[in-house]
């Protein structure tokens, strides 16, 4: 199974390396910028079963520090994107601490209401450039290689992408990730086993913080702005529709959430206008009411069915 | 005499909210002993063990274990200084199979449960020691299964060789048998009176004959006090605790041998 598995990744990340090919290069980076957003969020949610309701703020305080040290502070291309991902870890090692003393709704609404509070922080501080955004963030070179250029920075994207999912799907799977499984559980079974916890939520809330963050500097660095868009509330929602709708605590499914979700805003977007806010919220319906295991979870369900059924 | 005690309580009381669940509960348990705590509903049992496990803050009153005051610490300080308890609802990780449930108690030992960069392959040195533990309860053909998949009775003593692999110096079990059928009953009576040889163990149990079976000594709590205490027979005769017991049960208590 593992080895299938092993397979299938060289298979996907083959036909990453070829997609500029075939696809223009920008969407497919925002898609992997998003799909490393929904996998660092289904960390969370998936696998510790803490839900977030405020992950933008990371993906929107990383795009925001990133664009300010490469744009005001001049920084090169890898600090900066280091800056980024470094603030969103403090932000969330601060916002962690607070919302890990909360259970269920509550901690959702906690971690709500703190990234609204930084979300009016960015709207009203001078560096961010309020409604406006941070435009005209260069990208810079790495090793001699100019990332102005779509191709040199598409590679670069793929190996952020491919470094964070690898470590994501180490630490599900590692003797932290069966600690986090087992709170996910039976909280109360795993604290009667000396296991203190907190500091479990912790670590992996800050984990999935930072990697949020890596998602928001990259984005900047793709696009050349960081705007109010990425830290609004609407982008928490939208993430949580990506993880749900591939397969929450499927390693894979926020993957193909994120890349239907995106790919779908981007198609539609100049057909329908606003209407795709709706077709969105039609999704949504559609994928609590009929696939709850999201595409990625059903599909497995749908596999291991076939196999018993063939054994029997 | 002291030294002979492994836990004791002193005036415990737990207030919610003016009701008052537990109100001034002595209680002294033996080491090595097999202690029994029952009582009519709403006597406050499990409150009382969500206190000593401190699930629960005392509103006054102290625990001391091994002669030591734990009633200010934490639950998982309390889980590692050796007092280990069950749940009344069967308290596993379901989607986890019967080995990794194990394998979980097992793992804090090895000091690598933040390490979110290590394989978990690193935890198969583990294995070995699991099966053991899923041997001694009779476990060892579920090791694969997925948890959730278990028939109830199993998962009690699943639940069980989890609690055993911290080899703890306190076993709290919260009605060990609850819900079972006569024979899940009968095994999980031995499998207790098994792995008591060296520990103590304190339990809630509704189960008459289980208690009577089992156990050294009995407190009977009602209404959040301490009723009596003694040997099964000293309690079973006490005209306060038939009282408390009104109705079929008297005749229960009084007759254990009786189906």
């Amino acid at each position: 199974m593992s080895r299938r598995v092993s397979i299938a990744y060289l298979i996907g990340l083959g036909l990453l390396l070829l997609a500029p090919m075939f696809i223009y290069p920008i969407l497919v980076m925002k898609v992997l910028c998003f799909a490393l957003f929904a996998c660092a969020f289904n960390l969370l949610l998936g696998y510790t079963g803490l839900l977030s309701f405020g992950h933008a703020v990371f993906l929107g305080s990383a795009a925001y520090v990133t664009g300010h040290a490469l744009k005001v502070w001049e920084l090169p291309t890898l600090l900066g994107l280091l800056a980024g991902t470094g603030a969103a870890t403090l932000l969330g090692w601060a916002i962690g601490s607070l919302a890990i003393r909360r259970q269920g709704i509550y901690f959702a609404m906690v971690t709500l209401a703190l990234a609204q509070m930084v979300f009016f922080l960015f709207l009203q501080a001078p560096f961010t450039g309020g409604e406006d955004g941070l435009q005209g963030v260069p990208r810079g070179t790495l090793f001699g290689l100019d990332l102005a250029d779509d191709i040199n920075l598409y590679y670069l994207v793929l190996a952020i992408f491919a470094g964070s999912f690898w470590l994501i799907q180490r630490t599900i799977h590692s003797p932290f990730g069966q600690i986090l499984k087992a709170i996910r559980e039976n909280e109360p079974r795993a604290i009667s086993l000396g296991y203190d916890v907190a500091k479990y939520k912790l670590l992996a809330f800050v984990l999935s913080a930072g990697l949020a963050g890596l998602a928001g500097a990259t984005k900047t660095l793709v696009f050349k702005f960081a705007t109010l868009t990425d830290a609004h509330w609407h982008t928490s929602g939208e993430v949580v529709l990506m993880t749900l709708l591939g397969g929450m605590g499927t390693v894979f499914g926020p993957v193909v959430g994120a890349t239907v979700i995106v790919t779908l805003q981007n198609e539609l977007a100049d057909k329908v206008g606003s209407l795709v806010t709706v077709i969105m919220g039609a999704i949504f319906v559609i994928c609590v009411l009929a696939f709850r295991r999201g595409i990625v979870g059903e599909s497995l369900a749908l596999y291991q069915r076939m196999i018993g059924q063939k054994n029997r | 005499m002291t030294d002979d005690c492994i836990l004791e309580t002193k005036g415990l009381v737990k207030e919610f909210r003016g009701f008052v669940a537990v109100n001034g509960v002595d209680l002294k348990v033996r080491r090595g002993h097999i202690h029994a705590l029952i009582g009519p509903n709403g006597a406050g049992k499990t409150t009382c063990f969500n206190l000593l496990t401190k699930f629960l803050e005392p509103t006054r009153g102290a625990i001391h274990f091994n002669g030591v005051d734990i009633t200010r610490e934490s639950p998982e300080r309390i889980a590692r200084r050796g007092i280990v308890r069950s749940f009344q609802i069967s308290a596993v990780f379901p989607h986890l199979t019967v080995l990794e449930n194990v394998r979980i108690a097992l793992q804090r030992k090895l000091g690598t449960s933040f390490h979110f960069w290590k394989s978990d392959r690193s935890l198969n040195q583990l294995n070995d020691r699991a099966m053991e533990l899923l041997t001694s309860v009779g476990l060892e053909s579920y090791a694969g299964m997925v948890t959730v998949e278990m028939p109830y009775g199993r998962k009690r003593a699943l639940e069980i060789a989890t609690t055993l692999a911290l080899d703890p110096e306190l076993m709290l079990l919260d009605e060990p048998t609850q819900g079972m059928g006569h024979e899940d009953v009968s095994r999980v009576m031995e499998l207790i009176k098994q792995v008591s040889a060296n520990r103590t163990i304190l339990m809630v149990e509704h189960n008459m004959k289980v208690v009577a079976g089992i156990s050294d000594t009995l407190t009977v709590l009602a209404r959040g006090s301490v009723l009596a205490e003694g040997p099964y027979a000293e309690v079973a005769a006490n005209p306060a605790v038939i009282e408390a017991y009104m109705g079929t049960e008297v005749t229960e208590l009084a007759s254990p041998a009786g189906h």
